[in-house]
């Protein structure tokens, strides 16, 4: 049990650590800067915030297959299916959107004049970035929590491409289906209440957050 | 005198709307307090941003101490010989102390730490040092505004509406703080404000901006007392209606 717990834990916190550091850059460039294409891009972070996991799993199993897009290039550093690895690719595809919506809300929400003031007393565009984020903290602390929610509960990419093997890839979503299936409701339940711990606690997290964050 | 800052042909338009159209130019001097009056919408905070260097003319060329600044410049070096306190201070999530701080962080500049504990004393801050920017009034968050913008000891500080929304006793204290600092430090002073009253008590000069120009400078209290257009006349009398 410990070993799935363990698991899970690795591959949704490597998916969330890899998510943030795509998403929260791009979320801050696309609440700060005005382009052309914006409404574009912001409708395609929206939608990828619905993907729903068992389509990104298909995906990622089509790319990553042996009959697939990149399975038959046979290159040592893309993952090959079944593995961690392409658990963890799944879960980043899942949470970065998320990570990214939620980090330019967040941005987005800050005072504007912020910005200016903080121009006029000197800083460089860099500096100025990394005020509004600071501003912006308890937003983007709800980003990665609520991407981190999305990705330890979600079962249908990690079953998809990780496949369910046992002391390998079996995780805890995974693993409650499982023992389900077999009839051993016990440890189905064990795991089940685990797994309601963990997406309390990052619920109770988000919300606590966003208390903070409301306070006057 | 010495000009520290010449505007010469400055213009700039948002849309289809003149926001400023110095033909006539503008020279202001070093250590003036040169206070600018006018109806809302008249040009005078857009004025304020292009001697900030946060903004561009699409026309006219801006001097600043002998460098004519040109738009392939990086205006960073000459914006932190200048800043700005606002009508509206939008301070950070954080404490006074750190507030008035984030200026010298943002220049690497540690050893300008001993000017806060002065300052605070100075704006009457002391006592909230450690409370968190949110908590304030807007009589104290415009202080500390103040207050960080004087820590980097600028050679021009840009003032819009600073009193505007606050009571008499942080409107005088503020006043009082303008006063000093043109006076020990020969701090280039430019007050965007509608209240003549308070440009009367501060400023060596005073011009009238209408509709994006200047209409009239002159010497205070020469502006008030013989005014030569009769817009200035009308605008110094109160009978101007905007």
């Amino acid at each position: 049990m410990w070993e799935i717990i363990g698991l899970s834990a690795r591959v949704s916190g490597i998916a969330l650590v890899i998510s943030a550091v795509l998403g929260v850059p791009l979320g801050a460039f696309l609440g700060l800067v005005h382009f052309r294409g914006q409404r574009l891009a912001y409708a395609l972070i929206y939608t990828g915030m619905g993907l729903p996991p068992v389509v990104v799993g298909l995906s990622v199993y089509i790319l990553l297959s042996n009959n697939g897009i990149l399975g038959p290039l046979h290159i040592s550093w893309i993952p090959r299916l079944f593995t961690v690895p392409a658990m963890i690719i799944a879960q980043v595809i899942i949470a970065t959107p998320l990570v990214v919506g939620y980090t330019m809300s967040a941005v987005a929400e800050v005072d504007p004049s912020l910005r200016t003031q903080v121009k006029a007393l000197g800083a460089t565009d860099f500096q100025i970035t990394l005020a509004v984020l600071r501003e912006a903290r308890m937003g983007v602390l709800v980003a990665l929590v609520g991407g981190l929610g999305s990705i330890i509960s979600e079962v249908g990419s990690v079953m998809m491409v990780g496949g369910n093997i046992q002391h390998s890839t079996r995780v805890l979503t995974t693993a409650i289906m499982l023992e389900t299936r077999q009839g051993k409701y016990d440890m189905a339940i064990g795991l089940g209440m685990v797994l309601l711990m963990l997406s309390f606690g990052i619920n109770l997290s988000i919300t606590l957050l966003q208390r903070k964050t409301s306070k006057p | 005198m010495t000009v520290i800052y010449e505007l010469r042909h400055v213009r700039k338009a948002y849309g289809q709307r003149w926001a400023l159209n110095l033909d006539e130019g503008l020279d202001i001097y070093a250590g003036e307090v040169l206070a600018i009056v006018g109806p809302s919408g008249a040009g005078k905070s857009t004025l304020l941003r292009m001697l900030n260097f946060l903004e561009y003319p699409d026309s006219g060329s801006i001097s600043f101490e002998g460098h004519s600044m040109t738009e392939s410049d990086s205006p960073l070096p000459l914006r932190r010989k200048v800043t700005t306190v606002f009508q509206h201070p939008a301070l950070l999530s954080t404490s006074v102390y750190q507030n008035i701080l984030y200026g010298l962080q943002l220049r690497g500049k540690t050893d300008g730490k001993a000017a806060i504990q002065p300052l605070l004393q100075r704006l009457g801050l002391a006592d909230l040092a450690n409370a968190q920017a949110r908590t304030l009034s807007g009589g104290e968050a415009q202080r500390v505004a103040l207050a960080r913008a004087l820590v980097l000891q600028p050679d021009v500080l840009l003032m819009d509406e600073p009193t505007a929304n606050l009571d008499p006793y942080n409107a005088l204290l503020i006043e009082e703080v303008i006063r000093e600092i043109n006076r020990e430090r020969r701090t280039t002073i430019v007050l965007v404000t509608h209240n003549i009253f308070q440009a009367r008590r501060l400023a060596h000069r005073v011009g009238l901006i209408l509709n994006g120009s200047f209409v009239e400078i002159d010497n205070n209290p020469a502006f008030f007392e013989s005014p030569r257009d009769a817009r200035t006349r009308a605008f110094v009398n109160g009978e101007m209606v905007y």
